[in-house]
């Protein structure tokens, strides 16, 4: 496949990882924020052709880890309602709630449907104006200019029977949150390729100034992931902390103005909880004023639903590197993958789950 | 899993497994109460439902060893012998139909024993309302893959539900055929040193019958392979009587087949992820929407483990054959931990293959 075989070659792999080890004279600590980029690492086994000196902490950075258990127990609440079809990415379905998942609703008969595009939903509640279609919009910045385009063009059309659960994320606030722990670890950043295609990088820049971090935008395939990684490396040993665009065949420093204002029309910054980081002000995006008709939230009454995370989930300590995951109390005991606390241990890329699947495999069956 | 009993705690470990290779990102929860989607994926949900229901409660020795087709002795020989159900939605996809999977699919499942196929037997569940030119036509492509693969079907039933109690047409064929002497084959039968054969590129069934279900369109052809494959499996034998194992990686594709030959055999396979053969168009697909092709089901290849010694041989003979003309040596077996699948990445490092907890489905990021 053109445009993907060539950022995927054994060859520029090896010579991007010999750079990066020639490059790192002393242990660094970064974070890739994406999960897609924590899934290119992982698939691809990148982190164990980097020097030992080069620690990856993967981010908070998956929206399906992150969306709190409260919102997907409001997601349930409404799948469950007779007059609903539920639309989601796929993803989503098995994301525990409290007591169950999106995919044993619909073994149990609610009507919940995989779509690939919330216009792909709009479209399911022009065909269907008898049902009650809902999207379930989560993501980060990436997502949200599809979602507000769904929303905008049913209130354009008239499709009354079509509305949004909101769930959207920020990458930024995040990133701040994390670098304002006093027992932060990590010293640069892989910011996400594709939420930079959508928003620019300008909101990193004061960032990268104020906390004097490296923040280099990476893309997701493993050539692009290894080019920030040595950028960011370069940086950190020249003692440099700048904003660095190393996926600029997708990414401008302004991003894609046109996205971002169908954005800013449809939704409005609003505070959001995030699974094992716990409350973050101004984190989220919710539905503007002019679309709360189009609010799932309002619709179908489910603002009551509240769900607060276990105190037991250490989880921002484990996102933070500063916890060990076997060091958690809760580890193995009270939080396993088949009943997670918290996002380490939901996602099958996150730390905690990662230490599950090692003490299997490691000799002696030991976690380390 | 809210206890800290050793056993049970034990236990949830074992089923804990991540599967860092399907990368989906939830793990799916466990114990359940009801039938989900999850027990039909053929992963580790339905190894689950088998060894905790069924093989719990039916104990012969030929049901535990688990193979695509019984093999029991009989006065006359060896007998193989099995029965598979056919529920695919859409009925008719590119490449192929309901019906002649359901002929292909048990035809393969006694060659995979390595078995010369004889007799078919299949049963019709038809829902009410289902178009009787729809039913023609899938009796039709039944029929004509029967006579195309000279395997005739001789035994037959049909019954009807009410509408809403089936989706228009569910098939189950049963099959059975004879071992030649000489033959040993068994999912339990990999050694060290051995090499792990496809027959050709994976993953072009289901991705074309999930681009007719999502009403997906991609460029390029994409067809089901959905072919009989005992002429292909002759062959080999014939080249490579010493052939150790051989599956066809249907439902849960290639990852699951070679977990399961490596779990059985308590050996380890090293794969090369360069070296499989996956179709430009599959691979497109599986991009967009972000499936791995090497979970994605295939009713017309098989994968073969041989001895190192007949790999050129039965290679050769693989490739003299049209359903074979891809075939590519694609890993081996080694003294590595006991039932542990590992994958060298295209980007030159490694990563454990495991079976997926439960269904693939796309993911978000």
């Amino acid at each position: 496949m053109k445009y993907l075989e060539e950022f995927r070659d054994p060859k520029a792999v090896r010579e991007l990882a010999v750079r990066i080890a020639a490059k790192a004279t002393r242990p660094w600590v970064l974070m890739e924020i994406c999960g897609g980029q924590t899934h290119t690492i992982v698939k691809q086994g990148l982190d164990r052709l980097l020097p030992e000196s080069v620690e990856f902490v993967h981010g908070p950075g998956c929206p399906v880890c992150v969306t709190p258990l409260e919102q997907i127990d409001r997601a349930i609440a409404i799948a469950r309602r007779p007059e609903v079809t539920f639309c989601s990415f796929g993803d989503m379905l098995r994301v525990p709630g409290s007591d169950t998942d999106l995919l044993e609703v619909k073994s149990a008969g609610g009507d919940v449907r995989i779509v690939y595009s919330p216009l792909d939903a709009l479209a399911l509640a022009q065909k269907r104006p008898d049902r009650q279609v809902v999207f379930f919009a989560v993501g980060f910045e990436t997502t949200a200019p599809a979602n507000a385009m769904a929303v905008a063009q049913a209130k354009r059309l008239g499709v009354e029977n079509f509305s949004v659960l909101v769930s959207h994320v920020l990458v930024p606030p995040a990133i701040l949150t994390l670098l304002a722990s006093p027992t932060n670890r990590v010293q640069a950043f892989l910011a996400a390729g594709h939420v930079c295609t959508v928003m620019g990088y300008t909101e990193y820049e004061p960032i990268a100034a104020k906390y004097h971090v490296p923040i280099v935008v990476t893309g997701f395939e493993p050539t692009d992931i290894l080019e920030g990684v040595l950028a960011a490396v370069t940086q950190l040993e020249e003692g440099r902390a700048e904003v660095e665009n190393a996926y600029a065949r997708s990414v401008t420093r302004q991003g894609n103005q046109p996205a971002q204002s169908l954005i800013r029309e449809v939704f409005q910054v609003t505070d959001r909880k995030w699974r094992g980081l716990g409350s973050i002000p101004s984190s989220g995006l919710s539905l503007s004023e002019a679309y709360r008709d189009f609010d799932a939230e309002l619709r179908f009454d489910v603002l009551d639903v509240r769900a607060e995370e276990p105190a037991a989930c250490r989880a921002g300590e484990v996102l933070m590197g500063t916890l060990r995951p076997n060091a958690c109390e809760a580890f193995g005991t009270l939080c396993t993958p088949e009943h997670p606390l918290g996002a380490p241990m939901v996602s099958s890329e996150g730390a905690c789950a990662a230490y599950y699947r090692y003490g299997r495999t490691a000799p002696g069956g030991t976690a380390p | 899993m809210s206890t800290a009993d050793p056993e049970a705690l034990s236990q949830a470990r074992s089923e804990a497994v991540v599967d860092s290779d399907s990368l989906s990102c939830p793990v799916p929860r466990s114990g359940h109460d009801t039938i989900q989607m999850g027990h039909g994926s053929g992963g580790r949900m339905s190894a689950e439902l088998l060894s905790g229901t069924f093989l719990a409660a039916f104990t012969s020795a030929e049901l535990a060893a688990l193979g695509d087709a019984a093999v029991v002795d009989t006065p006359g020989g060896r007998l193989a012998f099995t029965t598979d159900a056919y529920v695919v939605t859409p009925r008719f996809f590119p490449g192929g139909d309901i019906g002649r999977l359901a002929v292909s699919g048990t035809i393969n499942d006694l060659a995979m024993m390595g078995a010369k196929p004889l007799y078919l037997a299949a049963a019709f569940i038809l829902e009410e309302g289902l178009p009787i030119e729809d039913l023609r036509r899938i009796v039709a492509s039944a029929a004509a893959t029967c006579k195309e693969a000279g395997v005739p079907l001789v035994a037959g039933d049909t019954k009807v539900v009410d509408r809403g109690s089936g989706d228009g047409v569910y098939i189950t064929t049963s099959g059975v055929g004879i071992v030649p002497a000489g033959i040993e084959i068994g999912p339990d039968r990999a050694r060290p040193g051995d090499v792990v054969i496809v027959s050709g590129a994976i993953g072009d069934h289901g991705i074309a019958v999930m681009s007719v279900r999502e009403g997906i369109e991609f460029s390029g052809d994409l067809a089901s392979d959905a072919a009989p494959l005992h002429i292909l499996v002759a062959g080999l034998l014939e080249a490579a009587p010493g052939v150790r194992c051989l599956r066809d990686p249907t439902r849960g594709g290639l990852a699951s087949t070679v977990n399961e030959l490596a779990g059985a055999s308590k050996v380890c396979i090293e794969l090369d992820e360069a070296a499989i053969p996956v179709h430009a168009p599959v691979r497109g697909a599986c991009e967009l929407l972000g499936l791995d092709p090497m979970y994605v089901a295939n009713e017309g290849k098989l994968v073969a483990i041989v001895d190192s010694s007949e790999a050129g041989a039965a290679l050769e003979a693989l490739r003299s054959n049209p359903l074979g003309r891809e075939a590519a040596v694609i890993g081996r077996v080694t003294q590595g931990p006991a039932g542990m699948v590992s994958l060298r990445t295209a980007a030159g490092s490694s990563r454990i293959v495991d079976l997926l907890a439960g269904e693939q489905l796309p993911r978000i990021c």
